[in-house]
C-alpha cells in the first residue's frame, strides 16, 4: 500500500469558509443562501462531538466581500468549544487578525495562491503583495503565541491559467512555511488534478518543506479526491482537509462538487486501518443535520448509501 | 470551451507516475483496456427501459470512442431481466468496429446457444464469491452456478468463443457482509481454469476501500495471473477510483466501467453504483497511462444516453466539463 501513515489528523472546513469564498463572482454570491448563526453554531457544536481535531470555524474577511460571513463575532463566540478542538479562523490581513483576536480566536489562516491571475482576480493582488500581508498576519500572530495555518491554492490547477508548475506551488508552500506557518495545506481548487499530478506536485514541494508540516486539501470536482487523497497518503501526507456533506460547491462549474466529502473520507482512512479519532455515524448525523437545513442533499456517497441501505433484490449481474 | 480545453491539456502532462518509488508498489501499467459495461449492467440496473435503436446507437457512440471492448447485451431470460429482451435486435443491429469486442451475458447453456446463433463472437458468465448472494439472485449454490458454466465452457471450448468470468462480492456482500479475500480466490480459480481468458472481480456493493481490495488482490494473484485479471468496482461509497488505482498499483490492467456510471446500485435504492468511465479514463490519462479512449466522445456518448434515459449524468467529469 505505499508508506501510507498509521494515523491522520483531518482539518474540517465547512462551506464558504475557504477563501474562495471571496471569490465568487457576484452573481453566484446573490444566489448563495444565508444560513442562520444558530444553524452554523449548532453545525460546529456537532462536529465537535464526533472526534474532529480541527474544525475551521469561521473567516474574518471583510462582510463586504463575504456576506456569508458576516456574523463572524457571533459564530466564535456562540459555540461551546470542546478542549479537543482547534477552531482556526481565516484572516487575510491584519484587520482581520485583529478582529478574530478580539472575538477569541486561538488559531488563524492564511490563503495564498500559486497562481498569479487566480491572486489578482480573488484578492485583488498579486501573490508577493499577499505574501507581505500576511507577514504582517504571522508577526502579529507569533507575538500572541497564535499559530497560524498556510493554505496554497490552485496546487494542481486554476481556472485561469490552466496548468500550475510545481514550482510554482513550491515557492509560495515554502515561502508561508519559511514565514511560520506551522502547516501549509495544499488546495487542489478546481479540483481538476489527478493521481499523477498530485504525486509530481508533492514530490517538488517535499523537497523544500518538511512533509510533517504539509496537508492536503482536494476538491472532487472532477471526482478525483479520494485518488488524490490516497496518493498524498502513499508519499506520507498525514493531514486531509474535508467538508462534512461535501459542502461547498465549485464556483467555477455550477453545480458541479466542490469540497470532498468528510464522510467519504473517513470512511477510506478507517476502511485502509488508519487512526483518524472520528466517528463516522456522528459526522453523518452532523452532515444530515446541515443538509436539511440548507434544503439540499448531501454530497457524501457514504451517506447516501447508509441512509437508503435495503437489501431487497434479485437478479442483479 | 477554452476552460475545457485548459482541463485537457493539464490531463495531457506527461508525469511519469512509474517513477515515483512508493516502496511495496509496482509501477503502474503504461496501457489499460477499459472493458465499457454501460449497454449492459449500466442499462440492465436503470429504471426506464430504452428501445434497441437507442441501445444500439449509444453502442455505435462507445465504438467511436476508442473502447476496445463492449459488454452488448444480456441472454438472459428477459422474464429476468426485461430491459435485456430486444437482445437479438441489439446483435444485430450494431455497426461492429474492428479490432472492439462485443461480448455478451450468458448465464447458462441455453442463453449461450441463442448468443451464438445472435451473432455474439464472445461471451461472459458470472460467479459469486458469496454463498447467500448466489442463492439469491441465481436460486443456485456457487457450486450448482459453477456446473453450469462448465457447460457453457465446453461448448464456447469447440466454438472457439472465449469467455471471461466475473466474480461479484469481491469485497463484501450485502447479505453476508465480509467476504474472505481465499473464497475469492477459489472462485476466480475455478473460472479461470475452467477456460476464462479474463476474469472480473466486482465489488458489487461498493463497500471495498482501498485496503480490502489490496488484500483481496493478493490472495486472488496466488492462483491467477495478474495479467488474466480486471477489476469492476462500483462507487456507492465513492471508493472506485482509490479502490482501481490501488489495482493499478498492484499489477492489474484491466479496469470495467460505465459511461456516465449508468446502473445505479440496486442495494442502496438512490444510491450510485457503477463508476462513470468518463472519471476513470480522466484518472488514466492524468497518470499518462494509455487507454485508447477519446474522452471528448465518450461525454458525448453519455450525453446521449442520460437525454435518453431522462436523467442526469452520474460522471462528476461529465458534470463538470458541461457547466462551464
Amino acid at each position: 500500500m505505499g508508506n501510507v501513515p498509521n494515523a491522520v489528523k483531518h482539518c474540517l472546513s465547512y462551506e464558504n469558509l475557504m477563501g474562495e469564498s471571496f471569490r465568487l463572482p457576484s452573481s453566484f454570491q446573490e444566489k448563495k443562501e444565508m444560513v442562520p448563526t444558530e444553524i452554523k453554531i449548532q453545525l460546529i457544536d456537532m462536529l465537535s462531538q464526533t472526534g474532529l481535531s480541527v474544525i475551521e470555524a469561521t473567516s474574518f474577511v471583510s462582510s463586504k466581500w463575504v456576506v456569508q460571513m458576516a456574523d463572524h463575532n457571533e459564530v466564535l463566540t456562540g459555540i461551546n468549544k470542546s478542549p479537543h478542538v482547534r477552531y482556526p479562523v481565516l484572516t487575510p490581513n491584519i484587520q482581520g487578525f485583529q478582529a478574530a483576536v478580539e472575538a477569541g480566536a486561538a488559531e488563524v489562516a492564511v490563503f495564498g495562491s500559486a497562481s498569479e491571475t487566480f491572486s489578482r482576480k480573488n484578492i485583488n493582488c498579486s501573490v508577493e503583495e499577499s505574501m507581505q500581508r500576511f507577514e504582517q498576519v504571522i508577526c502579529a500572530a507569533r507575538q500572541a503565541c497564535i499559530p497560524v495555518r498556510g493554505y496554497v491554492s490552485c496546487a494542481l490547477g486554476c481556472p485561469y491559467e490552466g496548468q500550475v508548475h510545481p514550482a510554482q506551488v513550491t515557492k509560495v508552500a515554502k515561502r508561508l512555511h519559511e514565514l511560520g506557518c506551522y502547516e501549509v495545506s495544499l488546495g487542489d481548487t478546481t479540483g481538476m488534478g489527478t493521481a499523477g499530478s498530485m504525486a509530481a506536485m508533492l514530490r517538488a514541494v517535499m523537497a523544500e518543506v518538511p512533509i510533517h508540516a504539509l496537508a492536503v486539501h482536494c476538491h472532487d470536482t472532477y471526482g478525483q479526491a479520494l485518488a488524490n487523497i490516497l496518493t498524498a497518503l502513499q508519499m506520507g501526507v498525514s493531514v486531509v482537509d474535508s467538508s462534512v456533506a461535501g459542502l461547498g460547491g465549485c464556483p467555477y462549474a455550477e453545480g458541479a462538487s466542490g469540497n470532498v466529502s468528510t464522510e467519504d473520507v473517513v470512511y477510506m482512512l478507517h476502511g485502509l486501518g488508519i487512526q483518524t479519532g472520528v466517528d463516522l455515524a456522528k459526522v453523518i448525523e452532523a452532515g444530515d443535520f446541515i443538509c436539511r437545513a440548507l434544503k439540499r442533499p448531501t454530497n457524501s456517497k457514504v451517506s447516501q448509501a447508509t441512509s437508503r441501505s435495503q437489501p431487497s433484490f434479485n437478479m442483479c449481474e | 470551451t477554452q476552460f475545457i480545453k485548459r482541463s485537457y491539456d493539464v490531463t495531457c502532462v506527461c508525469v511519469s507516475f512509474s517513477q515515483v518509488s512508493l516502496s511495496g508498489l509496482k509501477p503502474l501499467p503504461e496501457k489499460v483496456k477499459i472493458v465499457e459495461v454501460g449497454p449492459r449492467d449500466g442499462l440492465q440496473n436503470e429504471k426506464t427501459i430504452v428501445p434497441a435503436d437507442v441501445k444500439i446507437r449509444l453502442i455505435d457512440m462507445l465504438s467511436e470512442a476508442g473502447l476496445p471492448v463492449i459488454e452488448a447485451t444480456s441472454f438472459v431470460s428477459p422474464k429476468w431481466v426485461p430491459q435485456m429482451a430486444d437482445q437479438e435486435e441489439v446483435m444485430r443491429g450494431i455497426h461492429r468496429k474492428p479490432g472492439v469486442s462485443y461480448p455478451v451475458l450468458t448465464p447458462n447453456l441455453k442463453g449461450y446457444r441463442a448468443a451464438v446463433k445472435a451473432g455474439a463472437m464472445e461471451v461472459a458468465i458470472f460467479g459469486a464469491a458469496s454463498e447467500l448472494f448466489s442463492k439469491r439472485n441465481i436460486n443456485c449454490s456457487v457450486e450448482e452456478s459453477l456446473q453450469r458454466f462448465e457447460e457453457v465452457m465446453s461448448a464456447a471450448r469447440e466454438e472457439k468463443v472465449p469467455v471471461r468470468g466475473y466474480v461479484s462480492c469481491v469485497l463484501g456482500c450485502p447479505y453476508e457482509g465480509s467476504v474472505s479475500p481465499s473464497r475469492v480466490a477459489e472462485v476466480a480459480q475455478r473460472l479461470y481454469s475452467m477456460g476464462c481468458y479474463e476474469v472480473s472481480l466486482g465489488d458489487t456493493v461498493g463497500m471495498g476501500t482501498p485496503g480490502g481490495m489490496a488484500a483481496m488482490l493478493e490472495a486472488v494473484m496466488r492462483e491467477v495471473p495478474v495479467h488474466a485479471l480486471a477489476v469492476h468496482c462500483h462507487d456507492t461509497y465513492g471508493q472506485a477510483l482509490a479502490n482501481i488505482l490501488v489495482a493499478l498499483q498492484n499489477g492489474v490492467s484491466v479496469v470495467d466501467a460505465s459511461v456516465a456510471g449508468l446502473g445505479g446500485c440496486p442495494y442502496a435504492q438512490g444510491a450510485s453504483g457503477n463508476v462513470a468511465t468518463e472519471d476513470v479514463v480522466y484518472m488514466l490519462h492524468g497518470l499518462s497511462i494509455h487507454t485508447g479512449v477519446d474522452l471528448p466522445k465518450l461525454m458525448d456518448a453519455g450525453s446521449y444516453i442520460c437525454r435518453s434515459l431522462n436523467r442526469r449524468t452520474s460522471s462528476k467529469v461529465a458534470q463538470a466539463s458541461c457547466k462551464l
